[in-house]
């Protein structure tokens, strides 16, 4: 917790007091946290913790029973999201996020996902469709930037081979990076990705590190993730932050979580008095990692 | 050898045995089903009293039949389909080239369609032309444009409209009333009817557009008969059951279609006919026809449509896309609306009458089913499927010879609609995702490959 | 005040006969999330088959007890509509099951077309009037309630329970509500799912066919087109109620009952059927998912 004062530079996202009911069950609970402009942030968390409800709140598909979500662009633009329907805070905001299930559009083609979350942007090349419809060169031209822009996130996801056949069609890594890439299709400032790594296997698992990495380097994207994989939260995360039934029980880099024993407990539930071995067991398992992934 | 034909034997002798047991097994319920309603006929009598009639003959004939067919079936018919389907599994399947004729089928099909009347009328003569235009040609063109106007809210949206044929309606009333209120032209209104339609679609889409699945579908049903009822109720404007009658002819640049002395025919120097105007009706439909293909295929390139499509595969990906699906559902239902405007006001200057009764459930019932016997999205599809079932059922009124084998009472247009429920199961149960299943991308990089229908999703909204 | 509960007690006999029909759409529904578009139909046929068989005991059993003959309509109805459910499910549902959404939604337009074209086609397209069954009227505190509305709600109300008993204190209600609520589990749990909805629909067939005699024996008079209205006006009542709940079927067929003999009292007649339909559209936009259906969760 004291690492937190030397960590407020320049949020892109201050969650506070968040607080969400669904009925008796209080999914989160007076929930606070900042992300870092340009920082990948991991927020991880036993199932049920309530992860996947607060990425539905900074996104707009439930609204919070309290508290205040602001998002303030590069511009300085701020934006109060728990006040936007969601699709706004994709438009005008910037937010983008993926799904914990995946949501392809599997009967449209891998480019037209791509085509589609750039909706906003060519509608309004398009005239709000009259201008298109009647053939006007600008709209000629934004069509022509749409496809080279999916065709630079294709390339980004090593998906070009398969931009042509149906979503559905794709292995499941391969959606994974589709929605990724779809989602940064969308121009966003902050990408939130809900369980990116999930039912990937380690070589997948990679590639998805050099993708999220290479997006932050190329683009200045900061990420919010939400990953249960460690290996993915501790190397490429800049701060985790630890959810434990809807409260947070820890914040900091990676190095002062992983060794939280707070953490460790709730994480792999046991009890207070043998965190000490599984500390040990995880230096050990680390120690082995190393040998493998340079 | 002698095994292997024993055994093909004992197999033949059991396909029969199994033939036989399903053969009376049919009979059964077909004596149990058409027992009371083939068997006996209510009938009045002198007295205006029911009685009874017995058929037993009659119902006799259906069980044989019954029995007879599952017999052919179970026996012949599925071994020999077994067989096919393995030899055809069995061979390699070999990728056919697209000839010349699937390639560039649209182009054909337009250039046979304009050639159509003066063919017909080269073939017939100009007074026989009359049926083949009319009927054939301008009835099923009417639902043709229908269906690609429903497709675009059912098929590309994935919104289920079951009550589609209120906006037809919308529009051959508006041009109903306009012009015999204030006398305006056909070329005046017909604009008019298409943004009054969408204009009722979006009325109708604001507050229902929430709802999801079956539950937007009995309420657009429910809106369909609303504005039925009030055809039918609100007498002092639209004249009731009875209709509005007299509506004024299209003209084809100020030139009237009637026997006057500056009419068509009168002053081309032809004989006055009205098939000049049936002819002239038909370029017309074929005319708005083709612009709903063309704007329904340029949409479909243009975010619009990709919304629309991409709605239908998954509404919460498309919010989470930064995409208002509200607006997004509105401008479908919109443009569906408003070719179905087009068409109603196509409808009444051609009825020169129109009464609620041509607004009736069924016609959405068989405007839907046109465009998911088509393939949902596809436009030769639906094309295909209007012809089947349109053209169709229209043949069974030509079938007079019928009356030769059933005698002279028998009338082939009894069972028009009954043929074509049957038509509509069979074809369904044939092809569950329609005639044409596979979905044209609406962009490529490399190469255009259609999609299948295994990939593509139905909508729930 | 009298003729309110006048048209109170007229109302309920109308909700009785379309809750009736509604609990077909509702448990078709739910149990493989089809509209049985051809269930109106089958209420029709119900009431054909009661009034061939009305007909019959007239004609060649003369002398019958009223209280036998309509007995012998109920029952004969019932398995003729069971019969034909069946058939239809077999060979225009079942083999879509687990394909394309709507393909069954339009064989079951397709198999209401045939219902009616076929009984239009093998019993004639006139009106099929008949003398009144039962026609004693009583007067309770000045209102007339005749003996047929009695019959109808007491009728319903057996059926009703009956029912209830069925769905949730027999093994084969069991079955339903497992195929209901996932049919794969169920089906891997050893519940024949095939078996299970082909006595959905039989179940449906049988309430509608009951529902179709008292309809014949209401108003006097069939014709082939009888399908559609009051198949509709139910359909109306299980979405007002919330789709897929019983209770709610039956809720939704007295309120559109009361809605229709109450604005036709008050207003004008020839409205009643928009008020019906306004008042769904209504409901729906404040509560989507009807008055007693569960609201779907969407989750993210
Ligand atoms: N729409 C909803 N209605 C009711 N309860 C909900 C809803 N969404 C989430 N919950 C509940 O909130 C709690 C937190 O769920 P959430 O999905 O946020 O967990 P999570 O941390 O993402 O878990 P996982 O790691 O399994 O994805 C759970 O108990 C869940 O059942
Ligand atoms: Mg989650």
């Amino acid at each position: 917790m004291a690492l937190k004062t030397t960590m407020t530079k320049d949020p892109i996202l201050k969650v506070e007091h968040l607080s969400m009911r669904f009925g008796g069950l209080m999914a989160i609970n007076d929930f606070s946290f900042e992300a870092e402009r340009g920082e990948i942030t991991a927020l991880i968390g036993p199932n049920g913790a309530g992860k996947t409800t607060v990425f539905n709140c900074v996104t707009g598909f439930y609204k919070p029973t309290m508290g205040m979500i602001t998002m303030k662009q590069r511009s300085g633009k701020e934006f109060l999201l728990e006040r936007l329907p969601d699709f706004e805070i994709t438009k005008h905001a910037k937010v983008a996020r993926t799904f914990q299930n995946i949501r392809m559009f599997s009967g449209l083609t891998v480019l037209e996902n791509l085509l589609v979350a750039q909706h906003n942007k060519l509608m309004q090349a398009s005239g709000y469709t009259i201008l298109g419809l009647l053939g006007f060169p600008a709209y000629r031209q934004a069509t022509k930037e749409s496809l080279e822009l999916a065709k630079h996130w294709l390339e980004m996801a090593s998906l070009t081979d398969r931009a042509d056949d149906p979503a559905g069609d794709l292995p499941y890594g391969a959606q994974r990076r589709l929605e990724i890439a779809r989602a940064m299709c969308t121009g966003p400032e902050l990408l939130c990705l809900d369980e990116p790594a999930a039912g990937l296997n380690p070589r997948e698992s990679l590639a998805l590190n050099e993708l999220l990495q290479a997006i932050r380097r190329d683009t200045g994207t900061s990420i919010l993730l939400i990953e249960h994989d460690m290996s993915v939260v501790m190397e490429i995360s800049d701060h985790v932050v630890v959810l434990e039934y809807g409260q947070k029980i820890s914040d900091g880099n990676p190095e002062f979580v992983k060794h939280d024993p707070k953490v460790i407990a709730a994480y792999l539930g046991v009890e207070d008095e043998e965190v000490e071995e599984v500390i040990e067991e995880i230096e050990e398992i680390e120690s082995e990692q190393g040998g493998i992934n340079p | 050898m002698a095994n292997v034909a024993s055994t093909t034997a004992s197999a033949g002798t059991e396909v029969t045995a199994r033939a036989l047991r399903e053969a009376v097994f049919t009979g059964l319920i077909t004596l149990g089903l058409f027992f009371l309603f083939v068997g006996l006929k209510t009938d009045q009598n002198i007295r205006n009293e029911l009685i009874l009639t017995e058929r037993w003959g009659l119902l006799a004939t259906f069980v044989a039949v019954s029995m007879v067919g599952r017999f052919l079936i179970v026996a012949y018919v599925q071994p020999w389909l077994a067989q096919r389907k393995a030899v055809k599994a069995a061979a390699p399947e070999i990728v056919k080239g697209e000839s010349f004729f699937s390639r560039n089928l649209s182009k054909i099909a337009i250039v046979a369609l304009v050639l159509y009347p003066p063919v017909i009328v080269a073939l017939v003569g100009v007074q026989g032309s009359l049926k083949w235009v009319d009927n054939f040609g301008i009835q099923i063109l009417i639902y043709v444009m229908l269906a690609w106007g429903l497709n675009i809210v059912v098929g590309l949206a994935g919104l289920l409209d079951l009550g589609y044929v209120a906006f037809y309606a919308v529009g051959a009333y508006s041009y109903a009333l306009l012009s015999s209120y204030f006398g305006l032209s056909f070329w005046v209104l017909l604009p008019v009817a298409g943004i009054l339609a969408a204009l009722w679609g979006v009325i109708l889409g604001f507050p229902v557009l929430r709802l999801r699945g079956d539950y937007l579908a009995i309420v657009t049903l429910a809106f369909g008969e609303i504005i039925r009822l009030v055809l039918i109720n609100w007498t002092e404007v639209t004249k009731g059951t009875f209709g509005v009658s007299g509506i004024a002819k299209a003209t084809l640049f100020g030139i009237k279609f009637d026997a006057s002395k500056d009419g068509f025919a009168a002053l081309f120097g032809l004989p006055m006919s009205s098939a000049y105007y049936k002819i002239f009706l038909f370029y017309l439909i074929l005319g708005l026809a083709l612009l709903t293909a063309f704007v329904t295929i340029r949409l479909r390139r243009m975010p619009v449509g990709r919304a629309w499509e991409a709605l239908r595969e998954d509404e919460i990906a498309c919010r989470s896309l930064g995409i208002n699906t509200v607006t997004t559902k509105l401008t479908a239902f919109a443009t569906g609306a408003m070719f179905g405007g087009f068409a109603g006001s196509f409808f009444a200057v051609r009825q020169g009458f129109v009464s609620p009764e041509s607004f009736v459930f069924l016609e959405s019932a068989v405007i839907l089913a046109i465009v998911v016997l088509g393939g949902m999205g596809s436009l030769t599809g639906i094309a295909v499927a209007a012809v089947v079932m349109i053209g169709g059922t229209e043949i069974l009124r030509e079938l007079t010879f019928l009356k030769v084998i059933f005698g002279p009472a028998f009338t082939p247009e009894l069972y028009r609609m009954l043929i074509f429920g049957l038509a509509m199961v069979i074809v369904m149960v044939w092809k569950p995702r329609g005639f044409v299943g596979s979905r044209e991308p609406t962009a490529f990089l490399h190469e255009r490959k259609a999609i299948s229908g295994s990939f593509t999703k139905e909508g729930h909204g | 005040m009298e003729y309110f509960i006048q048209q109170l007690v007229n109302g309920l006999t109308l909700g009785s006969i379309y809750g009736m029909i509604a609990i077909g759409y509702t448990m078709v529904y739910g149990i493989i999330g089809m509209i049985n578009f051809a269930h109106g139909d089958i209420f029709m046929l119900g009431g054909f088959a009661a009034l061939i068989v009305f007909l019959v005991l007239t004609s060649f059993l003369a002398g019958v007890p009223v209280v036998l003959a309509l007995l012998l309509m109920m029952i004969v109805g019932m398995l003729a509509a069971a019969l034909w459910n069946w058939t239809i499910e077999r060979v225009a549902y079942r083999p879509l099951r687990g394909s394309f959404r709507l393909a069954p939604l339009i064989t079951a337009i397709g198999m209401s077309i045939v219902l009616s074209n076929f009984i239009q086609v093998t019993q004639g397209p006139r009106n099929k009037p008949i003398p009144p069954l039962v026609s004693s009227v009583y007067n309770v505190f000045g209102i007339a309630i005749s003996l047929k509305q009695i019959v109808i709600v007491v009728i319903t109300a057996i059926l009703l329970s009956v029912f209830w008993y069925i769905v949730n204190r027999t093994p084969l209600g069991r079955a339903q509500r497992a195929t209901e609520q996932d049919r794969k589990m169920a089906a891997l749990l050893g519940v024949d799912v095939d078996r299970t909805i082909s006595v959905t629909f039989i179940m449906g067939a049988a309430l509608a066919a009951v529902a179709g005699t008292m309809y014949l024996m209401y108003y006097g008079v069939v014709v082939f087109t009888d399908g559609f209205v009051p198949g509709v006006k139910a359909f109306t009542a299980a979405v007002l109620g919330g789709i897929g709940s019983l209770p709610g079927a039956v809720l939704g067929g007295l309120l559109i009952g009361l809605i229709e003999s109450l604005w036709s009292a008050y207003f004008t007649i020839d409205y009643k059927d928009v008020a019906t339909f306004s008042i769904l559209a209504i409901v729906l936009i404040f509560k989507p998912s009807g008055i007693l259906g569960r609201p779907e969760v969407e989750k993210v």
